[in-house]
């Protein structure tokens, strides 16, 4: 089957007066319909670039896309036109942002900020928008929605913020919903409801879900499949759960041992992968990773490593997959102890 | 809102008091006799305390303070020191209607073409329109008024005879000031505007108008426009007062019978009603223009707006 969305090698810069970043060097993947991808990865790895540059909403300049291609539905969306493009944001695509209190307009109703949109993709008359607005703020578990409809966005809490802009992307109906860290400027008690609502979206309408985060708990609740980011550069794809039980790549061993589990206390000090991402004024020549890997070998740093695909759809970008490679389990650390077992999740 | 605008009143009317008060004691901590340097010839000693006891400036001044302020309270400024025979009032209605239109035709070209300007500079970042208009402004802003004036008045008035050099007797007359007045004011909206829409370019909520697939056109006008304009304001209603009170250059150049020359002189010539008459009359404008201001600020935005 083909799928919904499909990025294969998407490279974007930034020009800068330093010089030019790589800001994102050969993404690909694919989401499937009615399902939901989330890409994990540390800031700076070039999640929400990639993102954007599928939402065409990046400031171009300074952004350039300098090569790939994005397919939605078939059709190559990199070679239309931003006036095309309008016809798919907001009613093909929707995008949830990260920060909910700056994300919508101070100067504008709530309900205006809604309707505007809605008016735009369902030419319907201002009273249907309007009910249709009203509709949404239910749907997101607003009380009181005709009254939110007439609110300013600085007289709500940052939950409401969240649940307005949620709103907002889903009321068109849109198949390929993007969320941005959707919940890390909110409290915890609010990102899970939040996450409820946008699981509870996609049962309802059988969007897909591109999330990206960088919070691994989000990733168990959300996730389909898994895409883990770094540098620029998608290192392991899996299914989530082949992904939490059966990581190949060192810089996911390492994210998954950085998570606190429930038996981590004050006393044990969380794992941290040493160092920091590299310099994307100019990238590395082999793998991004080995300067911070333990496994690093010669080859590692002299040639990027190939893309080991497994029948069972997952991929690793990682020498240590080489046939010639020494072989080198995954510390049992990093496995998820509560789920430890893997026949009992199932 | 009844609440706040009687609060504000009263507080605007304690500013003025004491912008009176302290003007007062500060035009009479100058030294020197105003009827001495007014009188355009030496006085002997009897006819000068004669003419100072006329004019009640022998008094204590904390006596002629309650004159003053009794005056005030009948809205009457009192007689100029320099010019015979003439009210302070008087002066103020003649001359400043005539500042008060160039003023405001002016600061009425101005406002458009400034926000139309860094728009269209802000929307063209990094092209030849760009670089004419930022170019346009820097000048605008540093050459210096009198040079602008002089460069008008060869172009349009000597050398194309299109509009009258100087003077003040008719509209063509007041084209050139006009332009003059106005060109400093557009070449810094010009700037702040496109900076101000550059920096909203990069917000967050613009980024959520263009991810609902609206048109660029409308995310300019609907969401961007107004958000930039928010800090312009305090700064509009100021200059808005400043261009009013005329320019002293500017009338001198054109001679233009305004008030703006009149701040100038009635000090040099120590015309203590004069100048305190202004500075009440000037005071009066920028307490309202403030309260103008802040009401408009509320409209445009809702997080200042205030509750009753």
């Amino acid at each position: 089957m083909e799928p919904l969305l499909n990025v294969e090698d998407l490279q974007v810069s930034f020009q800068t007066f330093a010089g030019e970043v790589a800001a994102v060097r050969g993404v690909s993947f694919q989401v499937n319909k009615g399902e939901t991808l989330v890409i994990v990865g540390e800031s700076g790895g070039g999640k929400s670039v990639s993102m954007q540059a599928i939402m065409g909403i990046l400031p171009m300049p300074p952004a350039r896309i300098k090569g790939g291609r994005i397919t939605y539905k078939g059709e190559d969306i990199l070679s239309k036109s931003d006036k095309e493009m309008e016809k798919y944001r907001g009613k093909e695509f929707a995008m949830i942002f990260q920060d909910s209190m700056t994300s919508l307009n101070p100067t504008m109703r709530v309900g205006r900020q809604m309707t505007e949109g809605i008016r735009k993709h369902q030419k319907v008359s201002a009273q249907t928008a309007k009910e249709i607005a009203i509709d949404m703020l239910r749907q997101v578990g607003l009380p009181n929605p005709d009254k939110i409809y007439k609110r300013y966005p600085h007289t709500l809490s940052g939950g409401q913020r969240q649940r307005v802009m949620i709103a907002i992307a889903i009321s068109s109906k849109p198949s390929l919903l993007f969320a941005d860290e959707p919940t890390t400027a909110l409290d915890v008690t609010m990102q899970a409801q939040i996450l409820d609502i946008m699981n509870q979206l996609k049962k309802d309408t059988g969007a897909s879900i591109l999330l990206v985060t960088h919070n691994l708990g989000i990733v168990a609740e959300m996730a389909d499949r898994i895409a883990v980011i770094y540098a620029g550069q998608i290192v392991e794809t899996a299914s989530a759960r082949e992904l939490f039980f059966h990581p190949k790549h060192p810089y996911t061993w390492g994210l998954l041992g950085a998570m606190p589990g429930m038996e981590t206390d004050k006393s044990t000090e969380l794992y941290s992968i040493k160092g920091t991402p590299p310099d994307m004024f100019c990238p590395p020549i082999g793998c991004a990773f080995a300067p911070r890997c333990a496994y690093c070998m010669e080859a590692c740093r002299k040639e990027a490593p190939e893309e080991y695909r497994e029948e069972n759809g997952h991929s690793t970008r990682c020498w240590l997959l080489d046939e010639r490679a020494p072989k080198v389990e995954a510390p049992t650390a990093v496995i998820p102890k509560p789920l430890l077992n893997e026949e009992e999740v199932q | 809102m009844k609440k706040y605008i009687l609060r504000r009143v009263i507080i605007s009317i304690v500013t003025i008091w004491l912008i009176v008060t302290i003007s007062f004691f500060l035009v009479h901590v100058l030294p020197g006799n105003p009827i001495a340097v007014n009188s355009g010839k030496i006085l002997s000693t009897e006819t000068l305390d004669k003419l100072t006891e006329y004019y009640g400036l022998d008094r204590p001044l904390s006596e002629q303070y309650l004159i003053y302020m009794k005056n005030l309270l009948h809205g009457n400024l009192g007689y100029s020191y320099k010019y015979a025979g003439q009210t302070v009032n008087g002066i103020i209605a003649k001359t400043f209607p005539v500042s008060a239109q160039l003023g405001l035709q002016a600061y009425l070209i101005s406002i458009p073409l400034g926000f139309l300007f860094g728009i269209i500079a802000a929307k063209r970042r990094g092209k030849t329109v760009d670089y004419l208009l930022v170019g346009f402004s820097a000048l605008g802003v540093s050459v210096p008024v009198f040079i602008v004036a002089a460069l008008l008045q060869l172009i349009f008035a000597v050398e194309l005879k299109w509009f009258p050099v100087s003077l003040w007797k008719g509209f063509s007359y007041t084209i050139l000031p006009t332009l003059t007045l106005a060109l400093g004011s557009i070449a810094g909206r010009t700037r702040s505007m496109r900076t101000l829409m550059l920096e909203i370019v990069n917000e967050d909520y613009v980024k959520t108008a263009k991810a609902k697939g609206l048109s660029k056109a409308v995310i300019v006008w609907r969401h961007q426009i107004k958000n930039a304009v928010i800090p312009m304001i305090p700064m509009m209603g100021m200059e808005l007062v400043g261009i009013l009170m005329g320019s002293f250059v500017v009338e001198n150049i054109f001679a233009i019978p305004g008030i703006g020359s009149y701040f100038v002189t009635s000090v040099q010539a120590l015309d203590y009603t004069m100048i305190l008459g202004l500075t009440v009359f000037l005071g009066v404008f920028v307490v309202i223009a403030n309260f103008i201001v802040d009401i408009i600020y509320g409209v445009i935005d809702p997080r200042i707006r205030v509750t009753k």
